[in-house]
């Protein structure tokens, strides 16, 4: 199985308190703030690598696993960090996010699809800067292909992935035949999530996300990683979506402690009148 | 003059709360544009909810009703939800409309939905709108960012707007007092994905009590309350009659089912009364519940982070306060 992986380089959401909103309010300030792969992306490529292996033995990877992202030079470690972690290539797409939006990311990764051929696409449902959700739901309209959205288990059938989805009230289950996109959910790494077809059932993987060996840190050097241009994907690079100003969030005021149980109950009643 | 078309949310036999979410935000939409608003209510077995949907003020109801629809799959409601956009789905052409807006809301129906319909219309799509803000006739949407910490305010520049907004930044909208007629729109025959994909089952949390986006009152639950998470939570939650909510690390802690998660990825939740017990309030959780008009912590760390959004904080065991703080509610209730 082919899987292709678009993972998106993000300012580390727990040091998102220091996104800085300038005075002018034009932009996000994202200087001085820690890079690291979207986590959802991570999840995606932890799923990808079970999907392509039978859990005992990573080394003999039955499929590809073919990284991607949008972004300038500086993105190239987030690459090469997966490609230590088990992806077979990588490609960047020389780009700035405030050029792109969810549908240009879409219509450039259908281009990537058609060239690339992978049996499945699977991706983080967001990224954790943007919040947006919506990158693969596009990206499989434009395909025509079937979806599996907030994917929490993936279980490889003959040509079928059997996904159960975390929505509203519960797990609603659909099985789409290849070739799909899936978008995963944090429960995606869990011991018992992804299975291959040639997982024995009753292997559980580590909880989370595998780390990469120094050894592989050292292989990915050498594994291939080329140099894409936008402008060969998407032909119309028009933004759909224009962000013309930035706000910080409306500040709350501070509160008050309480010194016991009887004090929080008077206050609610009598000054918050809640209960 | 422009219109509105709103995705309504349909289970059961009845609309879904979130549809009325959607339709609030379209009112003040369809009042910036100078036009009307009409909602699309979609599947099968659609019992009352199109009579529901014809109390809420719209122009016209449209109903897109077939067994095709039954179990909700994207792949087959994308195209019929797509041309009632753009009007063709009607038979007679008198009564069709393009619509320059289509709004939903963000459950995770929305989420999976709209955007394949915007992508579907060439539209651009704008997702989790918190708020609407009109400018000499045009829309202009503020959503939040970077887990809730940075609000970016957008436009979309595509002829139609494809957008979800936030359950609990809009209010859900009344009935109005008047009847919208109603009108059959045909069901579009889906493109192949739908062939590739097959609905094979859905798996409801059985649950007692109110759904945990529109409930008055949350009592929620951190990694602190371990194995006895629903044993301490339960009777609070009781008392006040609660939803209840779980940190992200108790549902991975597997203390909390996952679909209790609050937060910038799981629900996001603006109850009247907002209990954050034992969870030290990752700026992900915060943004899931930041909205809340009340908020109380119980954490026994003085210097967690939840204490600077909490109105009222104490710093206690959360074994030996939950108890004792639901049986003075019971007290002071009774």
């Amino acid at each position: 199985m082919k899987i292709l992986v678009p993972l998106k380089r993000v300012a580390d959401p727990d040091n998102a308190n220091k996104v800085k909103i300038p005075a002018s309010g034009d932009k996000i300030e994202t200087t001085g703030l820690e890079w690291k792969p979207n986590p959802f992306d991570e999840y995606a490529l932890e799923a990808a690598l079970r999907l392509t292996e039978d859990g005992k033995a990573p080394k003999t990877r039955a499929g590809e696993v073919v990284v991607v992202t949008f972004g300038p030079k500086e993105t190239e470690p987030t690459l090469r960090a997966a490609l230590a972690t088990g992806a077979d290539k990588a490609i960047r797409v020389d780009a700035t996010d405030d050029k792109l939006d969810g549908d240009l990311v879409a219509r450039a990764l259908k281009t990537l699809v058609e060239r690339e051929k992978p049996d499945v696409v699977v991706m983080g449902k967001q990224a954790v800067d943007g919040d947006s959700n919506q990158v693969g739901q596009i990206l499989a309209e434009l395909l025509d292909w079937p979806l599996a959205t907030f994917a929490a288990t993936i279980k490889e059938e003959k040509g079928a992935l059997l996904v159960g989805r975390e929505v509203d009230g519960g797990v609603s289950t659909l099985r789409v035949r290849l070739p799909a996109v899936v978008t995963v959910d944090l429960r995606i790494v869990a011991p018992t999530s992804v299975y291959s077809q040639k997982t024995a059932p009753a292997f559980k993987y580590n909880d989370g996300v595998r780390f990469a060996a120094l050894p592989a840190i050292m292989a990915a050097k050498k594994k291939p990683l080329t140099e894409v241009k936008l402008a060969d994907l998407a032909a119309d690079q028009a933004l759909k979506v224009q962000y013309t100003a930035f706000q910080p969030p409306p500040a709350r005021k501070a509160g008050i402690k309480v010194k016991d149980v009887s004090e929080l109950v008077s206050r609610l009643k009598n000054e918050a009148k809640v209960i | 003059m422009a219109d509105v078309l709103v995705v309504a949310e349909a289970a059961d036999g009845k609309l879904k709360k979130t549809t009325h979410s959607a339709v609030t935000f379209a009112r003040q939409a369809a009042a910036a544009l100078g036009g009307t608003y009409s909602i699309l209510v979609i599947g099968d077995a659609l019992g009352d909810a199109a009579a529901e949907a014809a109390t809420l003020g719209a122009a016209k109801v449209l109903v897109a009703q077939a067994s095709s629809l039954k179990d909700y799959v994207a792949e087959r409601y994308v195209p019929t939800v797509a041309a009632a956009a753009k009007g063709t789905a009607n038979a007679d052409p008198r009564t069709s409309a393009t619509y320059a807006v289509v709004v939903g809301t963000a459950s995770a129906y929305g989420k999976d939905l709209l955007p394949r319909v915007a992508a579907r219309l060439s539209a651009g799509f704008a997702s989790d709108i918190s708020e609407l803000l009109p400018e000499g006739g045009k829309l202009k949407y503020k959503r939040p960012m970077y887990a809730g910490n940075a609000y970016g305010v957008c436009t979309v520049s595509t002829p139609v707007q494809v957008v979800s907004v936030r359950q609990s930044a809009f209010a859900a909208a009344e009935p109005t007092g008047s009847t919208s007629p109603i009108e059959q729109v045909a069901v579009v025959p889906p493109s192949a994905a739908a062939e590739r994909v097959e609905f094979v089952s859905f798996d409801q949390v059985k649950s007692e009590r109110p759904e945990l986006t529109e409930a008055k009152v949350v009592v929620s639950g951190g990694r602190a309350l371990k194995e006895r998470f629903n044993e301490v939570l339960d009777p609070l939650a009781d008392v006040l009659g609660a939803a209840v909510g779980a940190s992200r690390a108790a549902c991975d802690a597997g203390y909390a089912a996952s679909d209790l998660q609050v937060g910038q990825t799981g629900k996001v939740v603006a109850p009247s009364l907002y209990i954050a017990v034992g969870i030290s309030g990752a700026i992900q959780h915060l943004a899931g519940m930041k909205g809340s008009k009340v908020i109380v912590a119980i954490n026994k760390d003085a210097d967690a982070p939840i204490f600077q959004v909490a109105d009222y904080g104490l710093v206690a065991d959360l074994f030996a306060t939950v108890p004792e703080l639901a049986k003075q509610i019971q007290a002071a209730r009774s």
